[in-house]
């Protein structure tokens, strides 16, 4: 029950990039299509979940001081087997987002949901905490990646929708991203107060 | 301390460790497999293994190309130059390029690039697609370097990606001049003998070349 909140919280009322307006990189550089977007937002979920549990589990092993590397060279350590899996396995996928996995170390939502959640809580709450925030993530890449992509091209997942004439390049572009998506926040954030 | 934070950097390390051996052997086949496509998918069909047989040939710049000859029961029916370019829109862009005994381009496929998506990404597919004049399949640059139709030349460049069309051609230009054996590189704009700094190369066999002039 409690862990149901927790993980319909990541994906709603904290969600990353609506309401925390976390790992903005990632949201703009990514997102040039849906599928990049879902790519990457799926990538990020794995490692959220990943190092998630292993800190929460080893969270009474870690000192104070040194809790920050710690938590570092966990997710690094995922970030790096997502990278190699990926290669290996689907080349295709790597070649158009391989540039922003090594940057998933970086995102500060990671990192944040170790050092605000996993850290103090335990492992249950924690693996459900990076199942709703990264769902939350996917879901958001996914739609800016759509709106963009629609707009843009005229496709959605590489159908076509609409002549490609009609799309507009600045959505393809980064000012595009940053438009889109406080269009998208303002709805959203219409939506939650109704 | 010091220790809980050595047990964790040795148990991440040694992860990795395993992690890369078990990708290792499937990153290298699918490399070799995407490399294979790419030569079978811009020469005609051959019986030898270009990769095997691959050469080196340096441009004039001194970079090394890569040449992969495709030959039918020992009869040379074409080659695959791995070429590249600088100056594409977000860095380089590898591609590979077929010709066949005529020097005329039978087909091309794009290595590696970091194009914009949506504008420069199109060069996949826009200089293969037989519309206006924007293919260069078939073409023959033998009577000089293929040129966008804003710098004079006859090639329809990708709408809003100048830059890339630009970078593009030059990456194909390069790899001609291996192919011909003429070392003749550098340059989106080619040899048009009105405006050329001649280049001397190696005595015998001088390439006319017009210097990249801050045009972009």
């Amino acid at each position: 029950m409690n862990n149901m909140k927790v993980l319909v919280n990541g994906i709603l009322k904290e969600n990353p990039v609506f309401a925390l307006l976390l790992g903005m990189c990632p949201t703009l550089g990514t997102t040039s299509s849906a599928l990049n977007g879902m790519a990457m937002g799926l990538a990020t979920t794995f490692v959220l979940i990943c190092s998630n549990v292993v800190i929460s589990s080893l969270k009474s092993l870690i000192p104070d001081q040194v809790r920050i590397p710690a938590f570092i060279v966990v997710i690094a350590t995922f970030v790096t087997v997502v990278q190699m899996c990926m290669e290996a396995y689907v080349p295709a996928l790597y070649a158009s987002l391989g540039l922003f996995i090594p940057l998933i170390v970086v995102n500060c939502i990671v990192l944040g949901r170790a050092e605000a959640f996993a850290a103090k809580n335990s492992i249950f709450p924690s693996l459900f905490d990076g199942i709703g925030i990264g769902l939350g993530f996917t879901f958001a890449l996914t739609l800016l990646g759509a709106v963009r992509e629609l707009f843009g091209t005229g496709n959605l997942f590489g159908f076509s929708f609409m002549p490609e004439e009609y799309g507009s390049l600045i959505f393809v572009l980064a000012p595009g991203a940053f438009i889109a998506l406080g269009y998208l926040i303002a709805i959203i954030n219409k939506l939650r107060k109704a | 301390m010091l220790l809980s934070l050595t047990i964790i950097c040795v148990v991440a390390g040694t992860l990795l460790a395993w992690v890369n051996t078990m990708t290792e052997g499937p990153i290298a086949l699918s490399k070799a497999a995407a490399l294979e496509e790419a030569i079978k998918n811009v020469t005609p069909p051959f019986d030898n293994n270009p990769v095997a047989e691959a050469y080196t040939t340096e441009s004039s710049d001194g970079s090394p190309l890569l040449i992969y000859p495709a030959t039918q029961n020992g009869i040379p029916v074409g080659v695959a130059v791995e070429t590249y370019t600088m100056n594409g829109f977000s860095g380089e862009i590898r591609l590979i390029v077929g010709f066949d005994t005529d020097g005329k381009i039978i087909n091309y496929s794009i290595l590696q690039h970091a194009e914009t998506p949506g504008l420069g990404s199109k060069m996949m597919d826009w200089f293969k697609t037989d519309k206006n004049k924007q293919s260069i399949v078939g073409r023959s640059l033998a009577s000089g370097n293929l040129k966008v139709a804003k710098d004079g030349g006859d090639v329809d460049a990708i709408t809003a990606s100048t830059i890339t069309s630009r970078a593009f051609l030059e990456a194909v230009n390069r790899a001609y001049s291996v192919y011909a054996g003429t070392d003749a590189s550098t340059g989106t704009t080619g040899v048009d003998g009105e405006s050329g700094a001649t280049e001397q190369v190696d005595g015998e066999t001088g390439a006319t070349e017009t210097e990249e002039g801050g045009e972009l």
